[in-house]
C-alpha cells in the first residue's frame, strides 16, 4: 500500500501498518504454517486411530487439551473485560492497545473451543450437543456462552473498525488494490462521519463494551464450573469462579503486553506504543498478580490447614518435587512474585523487562491450568490399583503436544493475516489525537458539567 | 409380545406379594436359563399344559405355557430403547456386597468380562485392596458402578447419553454419547471406562444393534461401565458377577420387595442391613449409591488368601498396600 504526502501523519501510519509483507514476514508465515500443518497431521492421526494416541486414560481423562481450552478462553474473556474497561473509562492511553485487545478476544475465542472439540471422542456426533442438548450440563452452558460471546466480540471489533474502514475508503491518496478498496468500501457501511452516525457508533461501542464485561465475567465463571461443580479434590471449591476470573484477566494483561511488544518491533511503532503503555499495563499486571496471588493462597491454605484426607493426597502430589513440586513453585511463586518485583522496582521497570516478565506470567498461568487439571484427576477416591503406567500418571504424547503447539501457531498466524488486512492500531483515533492534541474526541460517558 | 396380551395366560402379581414367592420364581428362572417367548397365536394343539412363571418387561409376573418358551440368543434385544430408558416399573434394584466373604477370587470380574465381551484390561467390576488407615486391617473391596440415586455422571452429561432409570439403574446410550469424558471426571468412584481404541470384539457381536441394557457392542470414543445387568433381571436372573461369585459375597435384588439374592439364598435386605451393619461407601459425598456393603467382620478368608491365584501383574497392583 502506497500513500502520498498530503497528510504525512496518517500516511506514515498506514504505510507502516499496511505495507506489503516483507521477506521476513513470508518466512515467519511459512514457518507458522508448517507448525499448523504438523498439528493438523497429528489431529488426523487422532481422529483415525482414536484417543488411544493421546496420553489420556480412564483416570486422567482430560489433559493438555482442557488446559489449553481454559487458558485460551481465559485470554479471550480477559481481553473483552480489559478492552471494555479501557473504553468505558475513557483511559487516555488506550488507543494503541485497544485494537490488539479486541483481536485477542476474537482469535482466542476461535482457537480455544477447538481444543475442547479435540477432547471429544466422537466429533462426528457434535450435532448431538444441539439436538439432544441437556440444559443441566455445564458443557451446554459453555456451548451457549462461547457462541454468545463470539458474536459479541465480533460486533465490538467491527464497530471499532468502521471509522478506519471509512478512512481507508475515502482517502484517495492511500493507494490500495481494487479488491482491497472495494472490501473497505463494503465494510465501511456507508459511514459518512456525520455527527448523528458518530453518536450512534460510539453509543453502541459503549453499550456492547458494557454488556461484554459482565458477560465475560459470567462466562469465565462458567468455565470454572466445569471443574468446580464436580466432586473432586482441588476442583470442588467455592472460590473457583472468581479465581478463574482473576487468573484470566492476569494472563490477558500479560498476553496484551507481549502482543504489543511484538507488533511494536515488527511494525516499528515506537512512536505510538511507548514506554508509558508498558508501564501502565505493567502496573495493571502488578495489581492483578497481587489479587491472583491472594486467591491462590486462599485456595491452597484452606485445604492444607483443614487437611481433609482426599485433599491432602492431592497436596502431597503438588508439593512432591518428583511429581509437580517444581511446576507448583514456578506457577504459584515465580509467576506471581516476579511481576511484582519487576514492576515495583523503578530501575527494573523497563519495556523489555516487562515484556519478558509477561512471557513468564503467560507460561506460569498455562502451567497453572495444567496443575489444576491433571494432578486432581490422578488423585482418585479409590487408590489407583493398576500396573499400566498411563493409568497412574498422565504424560502427554507427541500428538497432544503438536496439536497444542499447532494451535498457538494458528493464533500467531491469524494475528499476522488479520494485521495485513486491517490496521492493528486505530487510525482514526491516532489521527484525532495528532490533530486535537490532548482534547478527547470521544464523548464522555458521564458529562458532569451538564 | 402377543403372549402378554392373551388374558388367559396373564396373571398380574402385586409387587408387594410375599417376597418368598418371588424368590421361588427367581430360583426357578435360574434353572430354566436364558429364555424368550416366541408367540401365542391361539393354536392350542402345541400347548404342553405345563405353565411357567416369568417376569415380563414391565415387571409383572406372568404364567406362560412352557411350549411357548424358547432359548434365546445371548445378546438379543429384549427391550426397545424407550423401555430401556424408562426401566422396569415398580422395581428398585440394589446390590449388597459382603466384604467378609470376598477373597479376591476374581470370578465376578472374569464372568462380567465374558458376558459383556470386554477385553482383559477393562474391568467393570474392580476388586480393590483397601487399607483405611495405618492400624486397620486391609480388606478386599469389590466395586461395581454404584448406580447412585444422585448420580454426578448423569448430572453433567451434555446430551442425556447417560441416564437414571426409574428402577434405579444408570445406563449409557452409546449411540448418543459424544465422548466428552465429563462423566469420567464427574464420577468420584472411577466407575466409568472410556473406549480409547476400536474395541476388539467378534464381528457378529459388533454388528448387533446396541442395547443399553447389555452394553454390547462397545464402540470407540464412547463410555461404558457396569450396567447392573438389567437384561438378566428381565429374564429373572441375577447379574453375572452375582452368580459367578464362589463365596456368595454379592447379593442383588429389589429394594421394594426387600429381597436380595446371591444366587443360592434369598434374604431380606433390611435384615441384612440391621444384622450385619450394612453401610454405603463414602456416604458424605451425597451421591446416594445403590450398592451397600457389609463390613469385613468375622471374615471367612484371610486377606493373604486373595493373592493365591493371581498373576504377577495382578499382584503388582497391590504392592503399595502389602509390602
Amino acid at each position: 500500500m502506497i500513500a502520498d504526502n498530503k497528510n504525512p501523519e496518517i500516511n506514515n501510519l498506514v504505510v507502516k501498518l499496511l505495507k506489503k509483507t516483507g521477506k521476513k514476514g513470508y518466512y515467519w508465515g511459512f514457518f507458522l504454517l508448517l507448525i499448523v500443518i504438523a498439528g493438523t497431521y497429528a489431529l488426523v492421526i487422532q481422529i483415525t486411530k482414536g484417543h488411544i494416541v493421546t496420553g489420556m486414560r480412564d483416570n486422567v481423562a482430560w489433559g493438555l487439551y482442557i488446559a489449553n481450552f481454559i487458558f485460551f478462553m481465559g485470554l479471550s474473556y480477559a481481553s473483552a473485560i480489559i478492552s471494555g474497561l479501557l473504553r468505558l473509562f475513557r483511559v487516555s492511553w488506550r488507543r494503541p492497545v485497544i485494537r490488539i485487545t479486541d483481536l485477542m478476544t476474537i482469535i482466542s475465542a476461535i482457537i480455544g473451543p477447538l481444543y475442547i472439540l479435540l477432547c471429544i471422542g466422537r466429533i462426528d456426533r457434535l450435532h448431538h450437543l444441539i439436538v439432544y442438548a441437556r440444559i443441566q450440563s455445564p458443557i451446554i452452558w459453555d456451548v451457549f456462552a462461547i457462541s454468545t460471546f463470539l458474536i459479541g466480540g465480533i460486533i465490538i471489533l467491527y464497530l471499532g473498525l468502521i471509522e478506519d474502514f471509512a478512512l481507508l475508503r475515502d482517502n484517495h491518496f492511500i493507494k490500495a488494490g481494487k479488491l482491497r478498496k472495494r472490501l473497505y468500501k463494503l465494510l465501511a457501511l456507508r459511514y459518512n462521519k456525520s455527527p448523528e452516525q458518530t453518536k450512534i457508533l460510539y453509543n453502541n461501542l459503549d453499550l456492547i463494551s458494557a454488556l461484554l464485561i459482565p458477560v465475560a465475567i459470567i462466562l469465565s465463571t462458567i468455565l470454572s464450573w466445569v471443574f468446580g461443580l464436580t466432586l473432586r479434590p482441588g476442583w470442588n471449591s467455592t472460590i473457583f469462579g472468581p479465581y478463574f476470573v482473576f487468573a484470566s484477566i492476569y494472563s490477558g494483561i500479560a498476553a496484551i503486553i507481549v502482543a504489543l511488544w511484538i507488533f511494536r518491533k515488527a511494525y516499528h511503532l515506537e512512536k505510538y506504543i511507548t514506554k508509558v503503555h508498558f508501564i501502565k499495563l505493567g502496573i495493571l499486571l502488578l495489581v492483578l498478580s497481587i489479587l491472583y496471588g491472594y486467591f491462590t493462597f486462599n485456595e491452597y491454605f484452606s485445604i492444607w490447614y483443614s487437611s481433609e484426607k482426599w485433599d491432602t493426597k492431592l497436596l502431597a502430589k503438588l508439593f512432591d518435587f518428583s511429581q509437580y513440586g517444581w511446576l507448583f513453585i514456578f506457577s504459584n511463586y515465580v509467576g506471581i512474585l516476579l511481576p511484582i518485583i519487576v514492576v515495583a522496582v523503578p530501575w527494573l521497570r523497563r519495556i523489555n523487562n516487562i515484556a519478558v516478565v509477561s512471557v513468564i506470567v503467560i507460561i506460569s498461568l498455562w502451567i497453572k491450568r495444567y496443575i489444576i487439571v491433571v494432578p486432581t484427576l490422578e488423585t482418585t477416591l479409590f487408590p489407583i490399583q493398576d500396573t499400566r503406567e498411563a493409568w497412574i500418571n498422565y504424560s502427554p504424547t507427541w500428538v497432544e503436544w503438536s496439536i497444542t503447539i499447532g494451535g498457538v501457531a494458528m493464533i500467531c498466524l491469524l494475528f499476522m493475516l488479520v494485521s495485513r488486512l486491517i490496521p492493528i492500531m486505530p487510525l482514526k483515533e491516532a489521527l484525532d489525537k495528532e490533530k486535537i492534541g490532548n482534547k478527547n474526541i470521544v464523548p464522555e460517558l458521564w458529562d458532569f458539567n451538564k | 409380545m402377543k403372549a402378554f396380551s392373551n388374558k388367559k395366560n396373564k396373571r398380574r402379581y402385586s409387587p408387594r406379594r410375599k417376597f418368598l414367592k418371588s424368590g421361588l420364581v427367581l430360583s426357578a428362572a435360574f434353572i430354566s436359563g436364558s429364555t424368550s417367548i416366541s408367540s401365542c397365536s391361539g393354536d392350542n394343539s402345541t400347548k404342553s399344559g405345563k405353565k411357567t412363571r416369568l417376569l415380563t418387561q414391565d415387571g409383572n409376573l406372568v404364567e406362560v405355557d412352557e411350549s411357548n418358551i424358547h432359548e434365546s440368543h445371548k445378546h438379543c434385544i429384549k427391550a426397545s430403547l424407550k423401555e430401556e430408558r424408562k426401566g422396569i416399573p415398580g422395581r428398585k434394584f440394589v446390590m449388597v456386597i459382603d466384604l467378609a466373604k470376598c477373597r479376591n477370587a476374581r470370578k465376578c470380574i472374569e464372568k462380567c468380562q465374558e458376558a459383556h465381551n470386554l477385553p482383559p484390561d477393562q474391568e467393570w467390576m474392580k476388586v480393590y485392596l483397601i487399607k483405611d488407615s495405618q492400624h486397620t486391617e486391609p480388606y478386599w473391596f469389590p466395586k461395581p458402578c454404584f448406580h447412585c440415586d444422585n448420580p454426578p455422571c448423569v448430572k453433567v452429561c451434555p446430551v442425556d447419553a447417560t441416564f437414571k432409570r426409574k428402577d434405579g439403574i444408570v445406563l449409557i446410550d452409546n449411540h448418543r454419547c459424544i465422548g466428552c469424558k465429563f462423566c469420567l471426571t464427574g464420577c468420584p468412584y472411577s466407575a466409568r471406562i472410556y473406549n480409547w481404541k476400536e474395541p476388539e470384539i467378534p464381528e457378529d457381536i459388533k454388528n448387533q444393534q446396541y442395547s443399553a441394557e447389555t452394553s454390547v457392542p462397545a464402540m470407540i470414543g464412547t463410555v461404558s461401565k457396569c450396567d447392573f445387568c438389567p437384561d438378566m433381571c428381565r429374564i429373572g436372573k441375577v447379574p453375572h458377577c452375582v452368580s459367578a461369585c464362589p463365596n456368595g459375597a454379592i447379593y442383588y435384588g429389589d429394594l421394594n420387595e426387600d429381597a436380595v439374592s446371591n444366587g443360592n439364598e434369598v434374604v431380606r435386605f433390611s435384615e441384612l442391613m440391621s444384622d450385619k451393619g450394612g453401610y454405603r461407601y463414602a456416604e458424605e459425598l451425597g451421591t446416594e449409591p445403590c450398592v451397600y456393603y457389609l463390613p469385613p467382620k468375622e471374615r471367612i478368608f484371610p486377606v493373604k488368601s486373595g493373592f493365591k491365584n493371581l498373576s504377577e501383574e495382578e499382584k503388582a497392583r497391590y504392592k503399595n498396600i502389602i509390602k
